[in-house]
């Protein structure tokens, strides 16, 4: 009886702390969400569904567009990720440690601060540009800053350490001895790392994707620092709508279809690549 | 895995990942909790005062010989010489920061704290007339004014700063300074005179246009561009202010906070929405500001104390401190606002003619400045912010916070 006991004993304090801070807060989010009134003379809970359809059809472009954001940054995350994280694991040898120290050693400086300092070295007539634009290099009306690049652009450079590091532990635990045997089967370089090292390493892109996706779709502080009109991401909606509107319920509707929208995603390409495998290797 | 125990740790690379999220979600987890708490029930119509409720306040309070002050940047002079001054006199030690960049912002941080009856960590604040200042009057989160202690406010504060609409009697907050948001414009760029709110929405200026995000900046500027009157406008204007708003979003590089000043310095912006006092600041030969004929918003801000401060009688000392013609002068000279102080000018002039050369200069432009002492005349053309009720607010802030957002 006690054996049968312990473990649920031992997911309690995690349970609880989940209970507390995850679930009832989203309880009462969904209420909120459905409730209709102002600050001042309070809100009133009438299941008032409409904060979800006038929430879409004012902000449904914002919606598409966090997406549409969301998958370019990861996209570019992957492409720039992979090969750095596949060179730190098979060939920076001993140094394996102080590359990954270089590699996240900007992040030990604010977010906040990283981006806005990208808006002075991006800014229209600022070091970059500027210099650019006097050398004639560029046409005068050219910017950067406030643009879907801009945007992009800073997300996947805020995000991208959240790609290496799970693809990195992913390739760090292949055996390098299953390459050479691929390689004594007569497999090319290229044919070894498609048929071998890609399929082993597939559960780190996994990890990774989804760690940057879900954070970057929800994220507002690039497209409010980098970005201008219509740049807007959904983030930017929702943290207007709470904190400078204080209208909390359309704030709350807009985030539970945030979420709701992020969660059939995740469930699809879950399904697609198979999580099953994915948690295989990762129990590995 | 033992050969890299830091990089390899997943819980170290975790923690690395979430704790922006974490926080973020313990924010989220407070709020929803002081909601539930009293989300239901209204805070609404304490903002009428009596006498006893100005006793009940500061019976007990005393000096504390500390002050923690939020203000807006760009408020105070670069080296604090005013604080400095007002620590002398004093014996009060200032704690001054720059926090506040927009009241809906400003708002939004304070709002759960006080709620809950919690402090801010600030005893006095300095917000705009308009809807984030008329909240925080209705939902009785700032202190009442006990205007014994306010003498010097009595004397020499002119006429129009006294009893505002937005604040009956002065109950609760008392003018910092006021100024004009009109339309500032960088001549390197823009070779023409800019004369009229519709050339914001000229199309030869597309993507070095800025506006201000500030639902209420933004919408008083739509609706001059339809001619109407903000202070007398009707929700049907609010709508055509808004279709006339959208024709322009494709023109408008951003809607900016605070940060238009450094944008149009720059030349990321060619033409903007600005507020006169930053403008005067910048000091550029190159950036002009011009009230348009179509008329400007005439704003104040205001000194308020949180009911949670913990050190009133040190913030009212301030407050009252300010009103002194002398100490106000000097400020004013610096932040380059309308003061409330109307006997400033006078003694600017004598400062001016005290001075030699360029400081002197300076000064009496300052002096002479429609911006800072403006006429009967000027502030005829100017017009105040509408004050919204609640239902109505909930009306304007759906018609206008889209835009700002692009949609």
């Amino acid at each position: 009886m006690r054996r049968r006991l312990t473990p649920y004993l031992m997911i309690l304090p995690a349970g609880l702390w989940l209970a507390v801070f995850f679930v009832v807060p989203l309880v009462l989010m969904a209420s909120l969400s459905l409730q209709e009134g102002n600050l001042v003379d309070g809100f009133r809970q009438t299941f008032h569904w409409q904060n979800y359809t006038d929430g879409l059809s004012t902000y449904g472009d914002k919606f598409t567009r966090s997406l549409w954001y969301g998958l370019l940054a990861t996209l570019a995350c992957v492409a720039i990720a992979y090969p750095v994280a596949y060179w730190i694991a098979f060939k920076a040898g001993d140094r394996k440690s102080t590359y990954l120290f270089l590699l996240l050693l900007p992040f030990f400086v604010s977010f906040v601060l990283r981006t806005v300092s990208w808006k002075f070295v991006l800014a229209d007539n600022g070091i970059l540009l500027g210099t650019l634009k006097d050398w004639g290099l560029l046409p005068d009306d050219f910017h950067v800053l406030q643009t879907s690049f801009a945007v992009v652009a800073g997300l996947a450079y805020n995000f991208l350490p959240f790609m290496v590091l799970p693809i990195y532990v992913a390739l760090e635990r292949i055996d390098f001895r299953v390459v050479e045997a691929a390689q004594d089967l007569y497999a090319g370089r290229l044919q070894a790392f498609v048929r071998v090292v890609l399929p082993l390493s597939l559960p780190g892109v996994f990890a990774g994707v989804i760690m940057t996706f879900v954070p970057i779709s929800a994220d507002y502080v690039n497209a409010a620092v980098l970005g201008g009109p219509g740049n807007t991401m959904i983030g930017n909606v929702i943290q207007t709508e709470y904190f400078n509107n204080s209208n909390y319920p359309t704030a709350s509707a807009l985030s539970f279809t945030l979420m709701a929208i992020l969660l059939v995603g995740i469930f699809l390409y879950a399904r697609v690549l198979g999580t099953r495998d994915v948690l295989e290797a990762a129990g590995r | 895995m033992s050969r890299h125990p830091l990089s390899d740790d997943p819980a170290f690379l975790r923690g690395l990942t979430t704790r922006r999220d974490a926080l973020r979600l313990f924010g989220a987890a407070g709020a929803g909790l002081a909601l539930a708490a009293c989300g239901v029930e209204g805070q609404g119509g304490k903002d009428k005062v009596t006498q006893s409720d100005v006793q009940k306040f500061w019976a007990g309070k005393t000096k504390n010989g500390t002050l923690n002050w939020a203000n807006w940047p760009g408020y105070m002079e670069d080296d604090r010489a005013t604080i400095k001054a007002f620590t002398k006199a004093t014996g009060i030690r200032v704690d001054y920061k720059e926090v506040i960049q927009e009241n809906a912002e400003w708002f939004g941080k304070i709002e759960a704290p006080l709620r809950a009856g919690q402090s801010i960590d600030f005893d006095l604040m300095v917000m705009s007339n308009g809807i984030q200042l008329e909240k925080t009057r209705q939902l009785g989160y700032l202190a009442p004014l006990d205007h014994s202690k306010l003498p010097n406010f009595a004397k020499h504060a002119g006429p129009s700063y006294k009893n505002p609409s937005y604040d009956p009697n002065n109950a609760f907050t008392i003018p910092y300074t006021s100024g004009i948001t009109g339309i500032a414009y960088n001549t390197k760029y823009v070779d023409e005179e800019i004369t009229s709110v519709q050339d914001l929405w000229n199309p030869r200026y597309k993507g070095k246009i800025g506006m201000m995000g500030d639902s209420q900046e933004l919408g008083n500027f739509g609706m001059f561009a339809i001619g109407v009157d903000p202070e007398k406008s009707t929700p049907a204007d609010w709508k055509k202010a808004a279709a006339k708003l959208r024709e322009q979003q494709g023109l408008v590089r951003k809607y900016y906070t605070q940060d238009y000043a450094d944008a149009i310095s720059k030349g990321d912006v060619w033409l903007t929405m600005a507020w006169s006092g930053d403008v005067y600041s910048l000091g550029l030969d190159d950036v002009k500001f011009v009230v348009p004929k179509e008329g400007g918003t005439l704003w104040t801000d205001n000194m308020c104390i949180p009911k949670t401060a913990a050190n009133p009688v040190d913030a009212i000392t301030l407050m009252d401190w300010l009103y002194d013609p002398r100490n106000n002068a000097t400020l004013t000279e610096f932040i380059n606002y309308i003061t409330p102080v109307p006997a400033t000018q006078q003694i600017v002039r004598d400062d001016a003619a005290k001075a030699k050369g360029d400081e002197r200069a300076e000064l009496e432009r300052l002096a002479s400045s429609p911006l800072v002492y403006p006429s009967a005349a000027d502030l005829a053309r100017l017009r105040r912010y509408r004050t919204l009720t609640q239902a109505e607010e909930t009306e304007y802030q759906k018609i206008f916070t889209p835009i700002a957002q692009g949609s």
